[in-house]
């Protein structure tokens, strides 16, 4: 079994209103240095039977018409192995 | 015999009695859709509603837009069959590609709920031709995902076509780019905007006003002289 994630994050040139709400909270927490947060979204989909070409290819397809809406965001998709649960 | 005019329900909506109460109010026949609908009961136009469709999870609309229902809306609205989304119903057109464009959490990120100033820029959509070109409304607006965003060029298009359909005046509630309240497709048939006009008319409520009614009666007469 293998795990595939999907990283979904705001265009470069898209306003990303929570990031800055988080950005500017850290100096209060003393968090200082950081001159910059984006906020995204990670989907861990847990795959049945081989992660393929053909279905990395599917997954492409569903990241990119459902987990993300490419008017606003980009996204990734790269296969993590996952250790096999002990029975 | 009038316009039969549907809205649909999904799981979230909050507007779809206000807006069957609107479309009776404008004379017309309201006819209740049920997101797991197969069929759109042969109504003459549909509503999609304000709410939280699916909880808003994923991204606004982007679950809805998937639903039963949604297979013979998108069919029959590229097929000329008159949508009007408002609210929720705008971002799930928008998520369904009906429209261009889509939207963002509101600049200040605080939820809105304020009677705001639009002026209509297109009064010659299906849903609008009972304003006029510039006239100035007042419609409520409550939403927290209202910032209208689409690429340079699509707004540069958007403009040129004439199909920014209404425009926030005075005032930029949530940092919609150009002050884009409302967009049309290119045919007119299919129009959203966030404010909402099933909110505005009856005198009864809310400012008083009844600035939201001409949608309805747009329509309504569209459908019958059609």
């Amino acid at each position: 079994m293998a795990r595939v994630v999907v990283d979904v994050m705001l265009k470069p040139e898209i306003l990303d209103p929570q990031g800055q709400a988080v950005q500017r909270a850290l100096p209060r927490l003393g968090f200082d240095g950081i001159s910059d947060v984006r906020q995204g979204k990670r989907f861990e989909l847990e795959v049945d039977g081989p992660v393929d070409e053909a279905a990395l290819a599917r997954i492409h397809d569903l990241a990119e018409s459902f987990l993300a809406n490419t008017v606003i965001e980009d996204f990734t998709v790269r296969v993590e192995e996952v250790a096999e649960a002990v029975k | 015999m009038t316009a039969r005019i549907g809205v649909v329900t999904f799981p979230g909506s909050l507007d779809d009695r206000d807006t069957q109460r609107a479309i009776r109010l404008a004379g017309a026949e309201p006819v209740a859709l049920w997101h797991k609908d197969k069929d759109l009961k042969q109504v003459d136009a549909v509503v999609l509603c304000g709410g939280f469709s699916y909880g808003d999870y994923l991204r606004a609309g982007a679950i809805a837009r998937f639903s039963p229902v949604m297979e013979p809306l998108i069919e029959q609205a590229k097929a000329g069959l008159p949508v009007l989304g408002i609210c929720n119903g705008f971002q799930i057109l928008t998520e369904a590609h009906l429209l261009p464009g889509t939207m963002l959490r509101n600049n200040h990120l605080h939820f809105i709920c304020r009677d705001q100033k639009l002026r209509v820029e297109n009064a010659e959509t299906a849903w609008t031709t009972d304003y006029t070109a510039g006239q100035e409304i007042h419609i409520p607006l409550k939403n927290i995902d209202g910032q209208y965003v689409a690429d340079e060029h699509t707004l540069d298009e958007l403009e040129a076509e004439g199909r920014v359909a209404f425009r926030y005046v005075d005032f930029n509630p949530n940092g919609s780019q150009r002050d884009i309240a409302g967009v049309t497709n290119a045919a007119g048939n299919v129009v959203g905007l966030m404010p909402h006009p099933e909110h505005a008319v009856e005198p009864l409520i809310g400012s008083g006003r009844t600035d939201g009614l001409p949608f309805f009666t747009s329509i309504l007469k569209k459908l019958v002289n059609a």
